[in-house]
């Protein structure tokens, strides 16, 4: 379960500005300005999907589309041959910030996951099962406010994990962590991605990011957004750019791709 | 000398409160006016032993308590809701927010007539303007609130299927709660300064009354029992306002 296909997804906003931004500024004001030109991606069953771009790109507006928060102008997406029509709980979104309820504890928040098991026993277990699987044992009665970033996104990777959801969708999982909290969330997903084989999609700016975690790494960019790059990378982890040559390389070609040398 | 926390708090007050009396004692003494004008304080507080021993101040607490309490539970059983509308609904908001900005400026005292034109004598015309005092500010800040919630929640709150009853109680409601307490701690505030006004009405009873009716006595030192008493219980209600926010550990978040 967890196949996911994108069919020429297309999507515009609306120009805000009120003048024309210099002579080479393509869009009218007003206008309909595209960010997602004619996307078409297959991501196979249980696939880590790593997404880069430049920021700006429409990488989170195609996460939004996936998850159902957004709706394409043409084109569709599908899961599994079922179309997306709205948000769902077989498709959880792990937001870029905080996305805990702060008024809940961990356990409510985890709970959220569970809604729709009937047996209060299983129920409890499986709340019990994914905080104990984010290290978060002993901090079921905290409120996110009196956990470490790290730990916030820990238990809110407990919460989506706790739906048994089809597709994981994360959003710069990364973003706001101190440079150890960032590496130890990273292992996490993965280890949680080699145990449970769920399709996971994780848009990031960081190229070791791609390289370390991806069974597939696609880039976006150009204006506007096209899909640049899409290969499946066939490496057995732990994985290290530095040491292995076609993933040093590739390296290379990534940065280069994005606009930016590595070199310095 | 090392000052403690503990200590300091119930010290340095004392020391701005005795400098206060002291000044006080002293400006009544040579400033020339009659104790009859500008009683001293010893003559306030032979005042005050003399209203609470015959009860007339236990009584007029109340039943100014009684007024802010009605008008104040009234404000938040009718903004609170609304505010909510207002603040989450296009619609409502582009519909009622010109009319609530329209009356809003309009101070409670201007609606005297019509109040006792209304609810004709006793507490009803009282309540009806401390409610008003109360209503306008609340509306505002539960809709400033409501208004303001993170996006997030409601897309959270859509991935797990909420329905719209638990948008309600399980996102809404709790997400506001820190703001609109804050907004009940300054509108307690604000209902406990109209009282006096709203009962220079026609009532019998009240903070507002005994003033009132001490001037029309000409007791000075009645008027100023009154006026302590109003600053004493405001100082009361506002600690409480201010406890609520501790009540529960999930009220204590920042974000």
């Amino acid at each position: 379960m967890g196949h996911i296909l994108i069919q020429d997804v297309c999507k515009s906003y609306r120009n805000r500005r009120r003048s024309q931004h210099g002579p080479r500024d393509p869009y009218q004001p007003g206008e309909m300005m595209r960010i997602l030109d004619h996307i078409n991606l297959e991501f196979l069953e249980g696939e880590m999907v790593c997404l880069l771009g430049p920021s700006g790109c429409g990488k989170s507006t195609l996460l939004r589309i996936i998850a159902g928060f957004d709706k394409p102008v043409s084109g569709e997406v599908t899961i599994d041959g079922k179309k997306v029509d709205g948000p769902s709980s077989n498709h959880i979104f792990v937001f870029q910030h905080c996305g805990l309820l702060p008024w809940m504890t961990v356990w409510q928040n985890v709970e959220l996951g569970v809604r729709n098991v009937k047996d209060i026993r299983t129920r409890q277990e499986k709340i019990h099962e994914n905080i104990d699987m984010v290290d978060l044992t002993n901090f079921e009665q905290h409120y996110p406010y009196q956990l470490s970033g790290g730990m916030q996104r820990r238990a809110e990777l407990a919460r989506a994990l706790a739906a048994d959801p089809d597709v994981l969708i994360m959003d710069e999982p990364f973003s706001g962590l101190d440079f150890l909290s960032h590496m130890n969330i990273r292992e996490e997903i993965v280890n949680m991605h080699e145990l449970l084989r769920k399709t996971t999609l994780v848009v990031t700016h960081d190229i070791d990011d791609a390289l370390l975690m991806g069974d597939r790494v696609v880039v976006l960019g150009g204006k506007p957004t096209q899909v640049k790059f899409n290969r499946q990378l066939d490496f057995p982890h732990p994985r290290d750019p530095k040491k292995n040559v076609v993933l040093g390389d590739l390296r290379d070609e990534l940065f280069l791709m994005l606009g930016v040398s590595y070199a310095v | 000398m090392k000052w403690y926390g503990g200590k300091r708090r119930i010290v340095l007050p004392l020391i701005s409160l005795a400098v206060i009396l002291l000044l006080w004692e002293l400006t009544t003494r040579y400033s020339g006016w009659s104790t009859q004008v500008f009683p001293s304080p010893s003559k306030v507080m032979r005042g005050m032993g003399e209203l609470i021993a015959n009860g007339t101040l236990l009584r007029h607490s109340i039943a100014s308590l009684f007024r802010v309490t009605a008008g104040f539970y009234l404000a938040i059983i009718f903004a609170i809701p609304l505010g909510i509308l207002l603040g989450r609904i296009e619609t409502f908001k582009l519909m009622l927010n010109p009319v609530i900005q329209f009356l809003r400026p309009i101070s409670p005292l201007a609606w005297i007539p019509l109040a006792v034109l209304w609810f004709g004598i006793g507490d009803k015309p009282a309540v009806f303007l401390i409610f008003l005092a109360c209503f306008f500010p609340l509306v505002v800040a539960t809709a400033i609130a409501a208004h303001a919630i993170n996006p997030i929640f409601f897309q959270v709150a859509a991935n797990f299927k909420f329905n719209r009853w638990e948008i309600i109680t399980k996102i809404i409601i709790p997400a506001i709660i820190p703001n609109v307490l804050t907004a009940l701690r300054l509108t307690v505030g604000i209902g406990w300064l109209v009282v006096v006004a709203a009962e220079m009405l026609a009532v019998r009873s009240g903070l507002g009354y005994l003033i009132l009716d001490s001037r029309n006595a000409l007791r000075m030192d009645y008027v100023m029992v009154g006026m302590m008493m109003i600053g004493l219980i405001g100082i009361a209600l506002d600690d409480l306002m201010r406890r609520l926010a501790y009540l529960h550990p999930s009220l204590r978040r920042a974000y």
